[in-house]
Protein backbone atom coordinates (compact mmCIF):
# COMPACT_ATOMS: atom_id res chain seq x y z
CA UNK A 1 0.00 0.00 0.00
CA UNK A 2 2.60 2.35 1.20
CA UNK A 3 4.15 1.76 -2.21
CA UNK A 4 1.49 2.80 -4.32
CA UNK A 5 0.79 5.62 -1.93
CA UNK A 6 4.34 6.96 -2.72
CA UNK A 7 4.33 5.86 -6.93
CA UNK A 8 0.74 8.49 -6.32
CA UNK A 9 2.08 11.19 -4.29
CA UNK A 10 5.30 11.75 -6.38
CA UNK A 11 3.49 11.87 -9.73
CA UNK A 12 1.06 14.07 -8.31
CA UNK A 13 4.03 16.64 -6.74
CA UNK A 14 5.39 16.56 -10.17
CA UNK A 15 2.11 17.87 -11.87
CA UNK A 16 1.48 20.33 -9.58
CA UNK A 17 4.18 22.05 -11.06
CA UNK A 18 2.44 22.58 -14.47
CA UNK A 19 0.45 25.89 -12.23
CA UNK A 20 1.12 28.44 -15.80
CA UNK A 21 -0.77 25.68 -17.95
CA UNK A 22 -3.33 25.66 -15.90
CA UNK A 23 -4.03 29.65 -15.27
CA UNK A 24 -3.77 29.71 -19.15
CA UNK A 25 -6.54 27.05 -19.29
CA UNK A 26 -8.04 29.21 -16.52
CA UNK A 27 -9.49 32.25 -18.79
CA UNK A 28 -10.80 29.73 -21.68
CA UNK A 29 -12.82 27.81 -18.90
CA UNK A 30 -14.30 31.58 -17.90
CA UNK A 31 -14.85 32.16 -21.49
CA UNK A 32 -17.23 28.82 -21.70
CA UNK A 33 -18.80 29.26 -18.80
CA UNK A 34 -19.66 32.63 -18.95
CA UNK A 35 -20.92 31.54 -22.59
CA UNK A 36 -23.17 29.03 -21.27
CA UNK A 37 -24.61 31.25 -17.95
CA UNK A 38 -25.21 34.12 -20.61
CA UNK A 39 -27.36 31.54 -22.64
CA UNK A 40 -29.17 30.01 -19.32
CA UNK A 41 -29.83 33.39 -18.37
CA UNK A 42 -31.76 34.46 -21.64
CA UNK A 43 -33.78 31.12 -21.61
CA UNK A 44 -34.82 31.66 -18.25
CA UNK A 45 -35.48 35.64 -19.45
CA UNK A 46 -37.70 35.32 -21.42
CA UNK A 47 -39.51 31.48 -21.11
CA UNK A 48 -42.54 31.11 -18.65
CA UNK A 49 -42.62 27.32 -18.76
CA UNK A 50 -41.01 25.39 -15.48
CA UNK A 51 -37.62 24.79 -15.53
CA UNK A 52 -35.98 21.52 -13.91
CA UNK A 53 -33.70 23.54 -11.54
CA UNK A 54 -33.75 27.42 -10.63
CA UNK A 55 -31.68 29.56 -12.37
CA UNK A 56 -28.93 30.01 -9.63
CA UNK A 57 -28.86 26.06 -9.49
CA UNK A 58 -28.20 26.01 -13.47
CA UNK A 59 -25.46 28.78 -12.84
CA UNK A 60 -23.71 27.02 -9.75
CA UNK A 61 -23.72 23.42 -11.99
CA UNK A 62 -21.94 25.50 -14.81
CA UNK A 63 -18.89 26.93 -12.58
CA UNK A 64 -18.81 23.33 -10.88
CA UNK A 65 -18.39 21.92 -14.36
CA UNK A 66 -15.81 24.13 -15.72
CA UNK A 67 -13.61 23.51 -12.67
CA UNK A 68 -13.90 19.53 -12.86
CA UNK A 69 -13.41 19.55 -16.47
CA UNK A 70 -10.44 17.56 -16.18
CA UNK A 71 -12.29 14.70 -14.88
CA UNK A 72 -13.89 13.98 -18.63
CA UNK A 73 -10.19 13.84 -20.31
CA UNK A 74 -10.14 9.89 -20.29
CA UNK A 75 -7.13 8.98 -21.82
CA UNK A 76 -4.23 6.70 -21.47
CA UNK A 77 -1.32 7.45 -19.50
CA UNK A 78 1.15 8.91 -22.21
CA UNK A 79 4.08 7.49 -20.30
CA UNK A 80 2.43 4.20 -20.34
CA UNK A 81 2.51 4.28 -24.09
CA UNK A 82 5.64 4.92 -24.66
CA UNK A 83 6.48 2.49 -22.65
CA UNK A 84 4.81 -0.11 -24.79
CA UNK A 85 5.71 1.55 -27.70
CA UNK A 86 9.64 1.15 -26.77
CA UNK A 87 9.38 -2.36 -24.95
CA UNK A 88 10.20 -0.59 -21.71
CA UNK A 89 6.82 -2.24 -20.25
CA UNK A 90 8.69 -5.27 -19.41
CA UNK A 91 10.57 -3.49 -16.46
CA UNK A 92 7.00 -2.80 -15.15
CA UNK A 93 6.35 -5.92 -14.93
CA UNK A 94 9.65 -7.27 -13.06
CA UNK A 95 8.47 -4.82 -10.17
CA UNK A 96 7.05 -6.63 -7.10
CA UNK A 97 4.13 -4.95 -7.38
CA UNK A 98 0.70 -5.59 -9.16
CA UNK A 99 0.68 -3.96 -12.25
CA UNK A 100 -3.08 -3.02 -12.22
CA UNK A 101 -2.92 -1.14 -8.88
CA UNK A 102 0.94 0.27 -10.00
CA UNK A 103 -0.88 1.61 -13.22
CA UNK A 104 -3.77 2.75 -11.11
CA UNK A 105 -2.32 5.18 -8.85
CA UNK A 106 0.22 6.57 -11.67
CA UNK A 107 -3.62 7.54 -13.37
CA UNK A 108 -5.54 8.81 -9.94
CA UNK A 109 -2.36 11.51 -10.27
CA UNK A 110 -2.95 11.96 -13.74
CA UNK A 111 -6.84 12.62 -12.95
CA UNK A 112 -6.70 14.55 -9.15
CA UNK A 113 -3.26 17.03 -9.76
CA UNK A 114 -4.62 18.67 -13.30
CA UNK A 115 -8.20 18.82 -11.38
CA UNK A 116 -6.80 20.22 -7.90
CA UNK A 117 -4.56 23.26 -9.94
CA UNK A 118 -7.97 23.53 -12.37
CA UNK A 119 -10.61 23.61 -9.87
CA UNK A 120 -9.45 25.70 -6.83
CA UNK A 121 -8.63 29.35 -8.38
CA UNK A 122 -12.22 28.49 -10.92
CA UNK A 123 -13.91 28.07 -7.20
CA UNK A 124 -12.89 31.03 -5.86
CA UNK A 125 -13.42 33.02 -8.77
CA UNK A 126 -16.48 31.93 -9.22
CA UNK A 127 -17.78 32.25 -5.60
CA UNK A 128 -16.68 35.56 -5.62
CA UNK A 129 -17.58 37.36 -8.46
CA UNK A 130 -19.72 35.27 -10.83
CA UNK A 131 -22.71 33.95 -9.21
CA UNK A 132 -21.37 30.66 -8.16
CA UNK A 133 -23.11 29.64 -4.88
CA UNK A 134 -21.95 27.90 -1.63
CA UNK A 135 -23.46 24.12 -1.01
CA UNK A 136 -26.88 24.00 -0.65
CA UNK A 137 -26.11 22.72 2.97
CA UNK A 138 -22.92 21.82 5.54
CA UNK A 139 -24.06 18.00 4.77
CA UNK A 140 -24.65 18.80 1.13
CA UNK A 141 -20.74 20.02 1.31
CA UNK A 142 -19.71 17.00 2.75
CA UNK A 143 -21.47 14.93 0.43
CA UNK A 144 -20.21 16.92 -2.42
CA UNK A 145 -16.94 16.03 -1.39
CA UNK A 146 -17.27 12.32 -1.32
CA UNK A 147 -18.86 12.00 -4.37
CA UNK A 148 -16.28 14.00 -5.69
CA UNK A 149 -13.57 11.69 -4.05
CA UNK A 150 -15.45 9.00 -6.21
CA UNK A 151 -15.92 10.47 -9.48
CA UNK A 152 -12.00 11.15 -9.27
CA UNK A 153 -11.30 7.43 -8.90
CA UNK A 154 -13.98 6.22 -11.28
CA UNK A 155 -12.01 8.33 -14.32
CA UNK A 156 -9.02 6.92 -12.66
CA UNK A 157 -9.88 3.66 -13.35
CA UNK A 158 -11.23 4.61 -16.78
CA UNK A 159 -7.94 6.06 -17.90
CA UNK A 160 -6.14 2.68 -16.44
CA UNK A 161 -8.63 0.82 -18.68
CA UNK A 162 -7.79 3.09 -21.93
CA UNK A 163 -4.09 2.40 -21.14
CA UNK A 164 -4.62 -1.12 -20.44
CA UNK A 165 -6.23 -1.41 -24.15
CA UNK A 166 -3.14 -0.01 -25.41
CA UNK A 167 -1.49 -3.13 -25.03
CA UNK A 168 -3.60 -4.26 -27.97
CA UNK A 169 -3.85 -1.30 -30.26
CA UNK A 170 -0.75 0.43 -29.32
CA UNK A 171 -1.89 3.48 -31.14
CA UNK A 172 -5.12 4.55 -28.88
CA UNK A 173 -7.29 4.70 -32.47
CA UNK A 174 -10.90 3.67 -32.77
CA UNK A 175 -13.16 3.65 -29.58
CA UNK A 176 -10.88 6.00 -27.38
CA UNK A 177 -11.54 8.97 -30.03
CA UNK A 178 -15.68 8.26 -30.00
CA UNK A 179 -15.62 8.06 -26.44
CA UNK A 180 -14.64 11.81 -25.44
CA UNK A 181 -17.73 12.76 -27.20
CA UNK A 182 -20.07 10.69 -25.34
CA UNK A 183 -18.45 11.41 -22.35
CA UNK A 184 -18.84 14.94 -22.73
CA UNK A 185 -22.64 15.23 -23.20
CA UNK A 186 -23.39 12.12 -21.00
CA UNK A 187 -21.74 13.38 -18.15
CA UNK A 188 -23.61 17.07 -18.07
CA UNK A 189 -21.04 19.26 -19.08
CA UNK A 190 -22.84 20.51 -22.05
CA UNK A 191 -26.14 21.35 -20.40
CA UNK A 192 -27.07 19.56 -16.95
CA UNK A 193 -28.81 16.29 -17.11
CA UNK A 194 -32.03 17.45 -16.13
CA UNK A 195 -32.67 19.73 -19.09
CA UNK A 196 -32.67 16.62 -21.00
CA UNK A 197 -36.26 15.07 -22.05
CA UNK A 198 -38.03 13.02 -19.06
CA UNK A 199 -38.15 9.81 -21.73
CA UNK A 200 -34.28 10.02 -21.49
CA UNK A 201 -33.62 10.42 -17.91
CA UNK A 202 -33.57 6.39 -16.86
CA UNK A 203 -31.15 6.35 -19.60
CA UNK A 204 -28.80 8.83 -18.41
CA UNK A 205 -29.29 7.65 -14.71
CA UNK A 206 -27.98 3.85 -15.39
CA UNK A 207 -24.48 4.96 -17.44
CA UNK A 208 -21.21 5.55 -15.46
CA UNK A 209 -20.78 9.15 -16.96
CA UNK A 210 -23.37 11.34 -14.43
CA UNK A 211 -21.03 9.97 -11.56
CA UNK A 212 -18.20 12.23 -12.98
CA UNK A 213 -20.42 15.61 -12.75
CA UNK A 214 -24.06 15.26 -12.87
CA UNK A 215 -23.75 13.49 -9.48
CA UNK A 216 -21.82 15.61 -7.29
CA UNK A 217 -22.74 19.12 -8.73
CA UNK A 218 -26.62 17.95 -8.06
CA UNK A 219 -25.79 17.06 -4.60
CA UNK A 220 -23.75 20.38 -4.21
CA UNK A 221 -26.75 22.67 -5.72
CA UNK A 222 -29.14 20.56 -3.30
CA UNK A 223 -30.82 19.08 -6.35
CA UNK A 224 -30.33 15.51 -5.01
CA UNK A 225 -32.06 15.79 -1.75
CA UNK A 226 -30.56 13.59 1.64
CA UNK A 227 -32.33 11.09 0.98
CA UNK A 228 -31.56 10.21 -2.80
CA UNK A 229 -27.46 10.32 -1.45
CA UNK A 230 -27.15 6.24 -0.58
CA UNK A 231 -28.79 5.61 -3.95
CA UNK A 232 -26.37 8.40 -6.35
CA UNK A 233 -23.29 7.60 -4.34
CA UNK A 234 -23.78 3.74 -4.76
CA UNK A 235 -24.37 4.37 -8.83
CA UNK A 236 -20.70 5.83 -8.26
CA UNK A 237 -19.71 3.43 -6.25
CA UNK A 238 -21.05 0.08 -8.58
CA UNK A 239 -19.67 1.60 -11.67
CA UNK A 240 -16.16 2.04 -10.00
CA UNK A 241 -16.22 -1.58 -8.64
CA UNK A 242 -17.14 -2.92 -11.80
CA UNK A 243 -14.60 -0.73 -13.78
CA UNK A 244 -11.74 -2.26 -11.73
CA UNK A 245 -12.60 -5.19 -12.18
CA UNK A 246 -12.70 -5.30 -15.42
CA UNK A 247 -9.62 -3.50 -15.66
CA UNK A 248 -7.74 -6.03 -13.58
CA UNK A 249 -9.11 -9.08 -15.57
CA UNK A 250 -8.13 -7.28 -19.06
CA UNK A 251 -4.80 -6.58 -17.79
CA UNK A 252 -4.29 -10.65 -16.94
CA UNK A 253 -5.17 -11.17 -19.75
CA UNK A 254 -2.86 -8.42 -21.83
CA UNK A 255 0.09 -9.33 -19.88
CA UNK A 256 -0.45 -13.30 -21.01
CA UNK A 257 -0.57 -12.16 -24.44
CA UNK A 258 1.72 -9.09 -24.20
CA UNK A 259 4.78 -8.67 -26.74
CA UNK A 260 7.80 -6.38 -26.17
CA UNK A 261 8.82 -4.08 -28.46
CA UNK A 262 12.11 -3.73 -29.61
CA UNK A 263 15.06 -5.41 -29.19
CA UNK B 1 -0.66 33.68 -60.30
CA UNK B 2 -1.50 30.32 -62.38
CA UNK B 3 1.97 28.72 -61.01
CA UNK B 4 0.61 29.40 -57.64
CA UNK B 5 -2.21 28.36 -57.65
CA UNK B 6 -0.69 25.08 -59.30
CA UNK B 7 1.82 24.74 -56.63
CA UNK B 8 -0.64 24.84 -53.94
CA UNK B 9 -3.14 22.27 -55.62
CA UNK B 10 0.27 19.93 -55.83
CA UNK B 11 1.06 20.62 -52.05
CA UNK B 12 -2.75 19.47 -51.18
CA UNK B 13 -3.02 16.96 -52.83
CA UNK B 14 -0.02 15.10 -51.39
CA UNK B 15 -1.28 16.29 -47.70
CA UNK B 16 -4.53 14.65 -49.23
CA UNK B 17 -2.65 11.47 -49.99
CA UNK B 18 -0.82 10.88 -47.59
CA UNK B 19 -4.28 11.57 -45.00
CA UNK B 20 -5.73 8.40 -47.13
CA UNK B 21 -2.78 6.20 -46.14
CA UNK B 22 -4.32 5.52 -42.52
CA UNK B 23 -8.06 5.43 -44.04
CA UNK B 24 -9.91 3.79 -40.87
CA UNK B 25 -8.13 6.14 -38.61
CA UNK B 26 -9.19 9.25 -40.93
CA UNK B 27 -12.75 7.34 -41.15
CA UNK B 28 -12.80 7.38 -37.15
CA UNK B 29 -11.68 10.64 -36.29
CA UNK B 30 -14.33 12.10 -38.98
CA UNK B 31 -16.95 10.34 -37.57
CA UNK B 32 -15.80 11.28 -34.05
CA UNK B 33 -16.19 14.91 -34.72
CA UNK B 34 -19.37 14.41 -36.97
CA UNK B 35 -20.87 13.13 -33.49
CA UNK B 36 -19.15 15.62 -31.16
CA UNK B 37 -20.52 18.84 -32.92
CA UNK B 38 -23.89 16.69 -33.54
CA UNK B 39 -23.89 16.65 -29.29
CA UNK B 40 -23.65 20.61 -29.52
CA UNK B 41 -26.61 20.58 -31.89
CA UNK B 42 -28.61 17.95 -29.50
CA UNK B 43 -28.03 19.93 -26.04
CA UNK B 44 -29.58 23.01 -28.24
CA UNK B 45 -32.48 21.20 -29.08
CA UNK B 46 -32.76 19.84 -25.79
CA UNK B 47 -33.00 23.55 -24.37
CA UNK B 48 -35.58 24.71 -27.11
CA UNK B 49 -37.69 21.60 -26.06
CA UNK B 50 -37.93 22.51 -22.03
CA UNK B 51 -37.98 26.46 -22.69
CA UNK B 52 -39.98 26.74 -26.08
CA UNK B 53 -38.73 29.66 -26.97
CA UNK B 54 -35.73 32.00 -26.79
CA UNK B 55 -36.25 35.78 -26.68
CA UNK B 56 -38.56 35.31 -29.26
CA UNK B 57 -36.34 32.96 -31.40
CA UNK B 58 -37.39 29.29 -32.07
CA UNK B 59 -34.90 26.39 -32.89
CA UNK B 60 -35.61 26.55 -36.70
CA UNK B 61 -34.27 30.33 -36.88
CA UNK B 62 -31.23 29.57 -34.43
CA UNK B 63 -30.55 26.66 -36.80
CA UNK B 64 -30.12 29.01 -39.29
CA UNK B 65 -27.23 31.00 -37.26
CA UNK B 66 -25.79 27.29 -36.05
CA UNK B 67 -25.52 26.05 -39.27
CA UNK B 68 -24.06 29.04 -40.91
CA UNK B 69 -21.53 29.57 -38.60
CA UNK B 70 -20.30 25.63 -37.82
CA UNK B 71 -19.92 25.25 -41.80
CA UNK B 72 -17.83 28.24 -41.95
CA UNK B 73 -15.56 27.49 -39.03
CA UNK B 74 -15.03 23.86 -40.40
CA UNK B 75 -14.03 25.83 -43.97
CA UNK B 76 -11.45 27.88 -42.40
CA UNK B 77 -10.28 25.19 -39.89
CA UNK B 78 -9.43 22.97 -42.34
CA UNK B 79 -6.89 24.36 -44.88
CA UNK B 80 -5.42 25.97 -42.20
CA UNK B 81 -3.08 23.53 -39.99
CA UNK B 82 -0.03 24.81 -40.96
CA UNK B 83 -0.96 27.76 -38.71
CA UNK B 84 -2.00 25.74 -36.28
CA UNK B 85 1.33 23.77 -35.89
CA UNK B 86 3.43 26.83 -36.62
CA UNK B 87 4.30 27.99 -32.88
CA UNK B 88 6.17 24.22 -32.75
CA UNK B 89 7.87 25.37 -35.82
CA UNK B 90 9.07 28.55 -34.05
CA UNK B 91 10.08 26.12 -30.91
CA UNK B 92 12.00 23.62 -32.91
CA UNK B 93 13.71 26.63 -35.41
CA UNK B 94 12.11 24.94 -38.29
CA UNK B 95 10.99 27.95 -39.77
CA UNK B 96 14.09 29.26 -40.56
CA UNK B 97 13.52 26.53 -43.46
CA UNK B 98 10.57 27.78 -44.48
CA UNK B 99 12.17 32.03 -44.95
CA UNK B 100 14.67 30.64 -47.72
CA UNK B 101 12.02 28.88 -49.85
CA UNK B 102 11.19 31.57 -52.57
CA UNK B 103 7.49 31.64 -51.76
CA UNK B 104 5.67 33.67 -49.33
CA UNK B 105 5.71 32.04 -45.97
CA UNK B 106 2.10 32.41 -45.60
CA UNK B 107 1.62 30.51 -48.68
CA UNK B 108 3.51 27.68 -47.45
CA UNK B 109 1.45 27.15 -44.35
CA UNK B 110 -1.57 27.75 -45.88
CA UNK B 111 -0.16 25.02 -48.37
CA UNK B 112 1.18 22.69 -45.63
CA UNK B 113 -2.26 21.01 -46.04
CA UNK B 114 -5.47 20.46 -46.26
CA UNK B 115 -7.17 19.06 -42.90
CA UNK B 116 -10.28 16.60 -44.55
CA UNK B 117 -11.45 15.33 -41.32
CA UNK B 118 -13.21 18.60 -40.85
CA UNK B 119 -15.25 17.10 -42.93
CA UNK B 120 -17.25 16.05 -40.01
CA UNK B 121 -17.80 19.16 -38.80
CA UNK B 122 -18.61 20.72 -41.67
CA UNK B 123 -21.57 17.52 -42.87
CA UNK B 124 -22.79 18.19 -39.30
CA UNK B 125 -23.18 22.11 -39.72
CA UNK B 126 -24.32 21.76 -43.34
CA UNK B 127 -27.24 18.83 -41.55
CA UNK B 128 -28.51 21.64 -39.54
CA UNK B 129 -28.75 24.48 -41.80
CA UNK B 130 -30.61 22.09 -44.19
CA UNK B 131 -32.85 21.52 -41.70
CA UNK B 132 -33.41 25.18 -41.02
CA UNK B 133 -33.93 26.37 -44.27
CA UNK B 134 -36.48 23.06 -44.85
CA UNK B 135 -38.26 24.25 -41.35
CA UNK B 136 -38.39 27.83 -41.77
CA UNK B 137 -41.22 29.02 -44.21
CA UNK B 138 -38.71 31.67 -46.09
CA UNK B 139 -38.83 32.09 -49.21
CA UNK B 140 -35.54 31.56 -50.74
CA UNK B 141 -34.65 34.43 -53.15
CA UNK B 142 -31.71 33.59 -55.43
CA UNK B 143 -31.04 36.67 -53.70
CA UNK B 144 -31.03 35.46 -50.08
CA UNK B 145 -29.32 32.46 -51.43
CA UNK B 146 -25.89 34.38 -52.59
CA UNK B 147 -26.34 36.27 -49.49
CA UNK B 148 -25.99 32.80 -47.66
CA UNK B 149 -22.67 32.24 -49.45
CA UNK B 150 -21.57 35.51 -49.20
CA UNK B 151 -21.74 35.73 -45.42
CA UNK B 152 -20.61 31.94 -45.10
CA UNK B 153 -17.63 33.01 -46.95
CA UNK B 154 -17.22 36.05 -45.08
CA UNK B 155 -17.19 34.05 -41.55
CA UNK B 156 -14.32 31.45 -42.95
CA UNK B 157 -12.17 34.42 -44.19
CA UNK B 158 -12.57 35.99 -40.88
CA UNK B 159 -12.13 33.03 -38.27
CA UNK B 160 -9.02 32.07 -41.23
CA UNK B 161 -8.01 35.09 -40.14
CA UNK B 162 -8.29 35.06 -36.63
CA UNK B 163 -6.09 31.58 -36.91
CA UNK B 164 -3.84 33.07 -38.80
CA UNK B 165 -2.85 36.32 -35.46
CA UNK B 166 -3.33 33.06 -33.11
CA UNK B 167 -0.12 32.20 -34.91
CA UNK B 168 1.31 35.41 -35.03
CA UNK B 169 1.26 36.05 -31.57
CA UNK B 170 4.06 32.87 -31.43
CA UNK B 171 6.53 35.44 -33.18
CA UNK B 172 6.87 36.86 -29.52
CA UNK B 173 5.31 34.40 -26.87
CA UNK B 174 6.83 31.10 -28.80
CA UNK B 175 3.95 29.12 -27.40
CA UNK B 176 0.61 29.21 -28.64
CA UNK B 177 -1.73 31.64 -27.17
CA UNK B 178 -4.30 29.39 -25.65
CA UNK B 179 -6.59 32.11 -25.29
CA UNK B 180 -7.19 32.46 -28.93
CA UNK B 181 -9.47 29.40 -29.13
CA UNK B 182 -11.94 31.72 -27.02
CA UNK B 183 -12.48 33.78 -30.07
CA UNK B 184 -12.54 30.50 -32.81
CA UNK B 185 -13.97 27.82 -30.78
CA UNK B 186 -15.33 29.96 -28.53
CA UNK B 187 -16.24 32.24 -31.47
CA UNK B 188 -18.16 29.15 -32.93
CA UNK B 189 -20.05 28.56 -29.92
CA UNK B 190 -21.22 32.27 -29.56
CA UNK B 191 -22.06 32.84 -33.02
CA UNK B 192 -24.23 29.67 -32.88
CA UNK B 193 -27.44 31.75 -30.96
CA UNK B 194 -28.11 35.31 -32.09
CA UNK B 195 -25.96 37.83 -30.48
CA UNK B 196 -28.87 39.77 -28.85
CA UNK B 197 -29.43 37.59 -26.48
CA UNK B 198 -26.19 37.89 -25.02
CA UNK B 199 -24.91 40.80 -22.84
CA UNK B 200 -24.08 44.74 -24.16
CA UNK B 201 -20.34 44.25 -23.26
CA UNK B 202 -20.01 40.91 -24.71
CA UNK B 203 -22.47 41.83 -27.66
CA UNK B 204 -19.76 44.66 -28.26
CA UNK B 205 -17.01 42.81 -28.52
CA UNK B 206 -18.07 40.56 -31.09
CA UNK B 207 -19.05 43.23 -33.00
CA UNK B 208 -16.15 45.72 -32.86
CA UNK B 209 -13.21 43.82 -31.84
CA UNK B 210 -13.87 40.12 -33.51
CA UNK B 211 -16.74 41.16 -35.95
CA UNK B 212 -18.51 38.05 -35.90
CA UNK B 213 -21.93 40.03 -35.81
CA UNK B 214 -20.77 41.33 -39.61
CA UNK B 215 -20.35 37.95 -41.01
CA UNK B 216 -22.90 36.14 -38.99
CA UNK B 217 -25.58 37.62 -37.17
CA UNK B 218 -26.75 40.48 -39.16
CA UNK B 219 -26.53 38.40 -42.70
CA UNK B 220 -28.66 35.95 -40.66
CA UNK B 221 -31.33 38.69 -39.85
CA UNK B 222 -31.48 40.24 -43.45
CA UNK B 223 -32.52 36.43 -44.61
CA UNK B 224 -34.76 35.82 -41.66
CA UNK B 225 -36.31 39.12 -42.51
CA UNK B 226 -36.19 40.53 -38.97
CA UNK B 227 -34.60 43.65 -37.99
CA UNK B 228 -33.06 44.45 -34.57
CA UNK B 229 -34.61 47.13 -32.51
CA UNK B 230 -31.97 49.88 -32.05
CA UNK B 231 -29.45 48.45 -33.85
CA UNK B 232 -27.83 49.00 -37.81
CA UNK B 233 -30.48 49.25 -40.30
CA UNK B 234 -31.13 46.13 -42.20
CA UNK B 235 -29.83 47.00 -45.46
CA UNK B 236 -26.36 46.79 -43.40
CA UNK B 237 -26.81 42.89 -43.06
CA UNK B 238 -26.29 42.79 -47.14
CA UNK B 239 -22.83 44.32 -47.43
CA UNK B 240 -21.38 43.57 -43.64
CA UNK B 241 -20.06 40.47 -44.20
CA UNK B 242 -16.95 41.92 -46.70
CA UNK B 243 -15.66 42.72 -43.39
CA UNK B 244 -14.40 39.60 -43.00
CA UNK B 245 -12.77 39.47 -45.89
CA UNK B 246 -10.88 42.75 -44.58
CA UNK B 247 -10.61 41.11 -41.44
CA UNK B 248 -8.28 38.27 -43.34
CA UNK B 249 -6.13 41.20 -45.04
CA UNK B 250 -5.76 42.86 -41.91
CA UNK B 251 -4.43 39.30 -40.34
CA UNK B 252 -2.38 38.95 -43.12
CA UNK B 253 -0.50 42.14 -42.72
CA UNK B 254 0.12 41.56 -39.07
CA UNK B 255 1.75 38.31 -40.22
CA UNK B 256 4.01 39.84 -42.78
CA UNK B 257 4.97 42.28 -39.19
CA UNK B 258 5.40 39.41 -37.15
CA UNK B 259 7.42 37.43 -40.04
CA UNK B 260 10.24 40.74 -40.34
CA UNK B 261 10.20 40.89 -36.37
CA UNK B 262 10.83 36.87 -36.11
CA UNK B 263 14.16 35.76 -34.74
CA UNK B 264 15.07 31.91 -35.18
CA UNK B 265 15.36 30.16 -31.45
CA UNK B 266 17.43 27.25 -33.18
CA UNK B 267 21.08 27.19 -32.22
Amino acid sequence: MRAYWAIFSARFRGLLQYRAAALAGLGTQLFWGLIRVMIFGAFYASSRRAAPMTFEQVVTYVWLGQGMIRLLIWRGDPAIEEMIRTGTVAYELTRPLELYWLWFSRSAANVTAPTVLRAVPMYALALALLGMQAPASLAAGGAWVVATAMAATLTAAMCTLVSISLMWTISGEGLSRLLPAAVWCLSGMVIPLPFFPDWAQPVLNALPFRAMMDVPFRIYVGHIGMSEWAAALGHQAAWTIGVVLLGRWVISRGTRRLVVQGG
Amino acid sequence: MRDAVRLYLHCISASIRSQMQYRLSFVFQTAAQFVVCGIDFLAMWALFDRFGSLRGWHLPEVALFYGMVHTSFALADAPSRGFDIFSGMVRRGDFDRLLLRPRSTAFQLAAHALDLRRIGRFSQGLAVLIYAICALEIDFTPGKVALLAFAMAGTACLFYGLIVLQATAAFWTVETLEIMNTVTYGGTETGSYPLSIYHDWFRRFFTFVVPLACVNYYPALAILGRAEAGGFAAAFGWFSPAVGLLFLLASLRAWRFGVRHYRSTGS
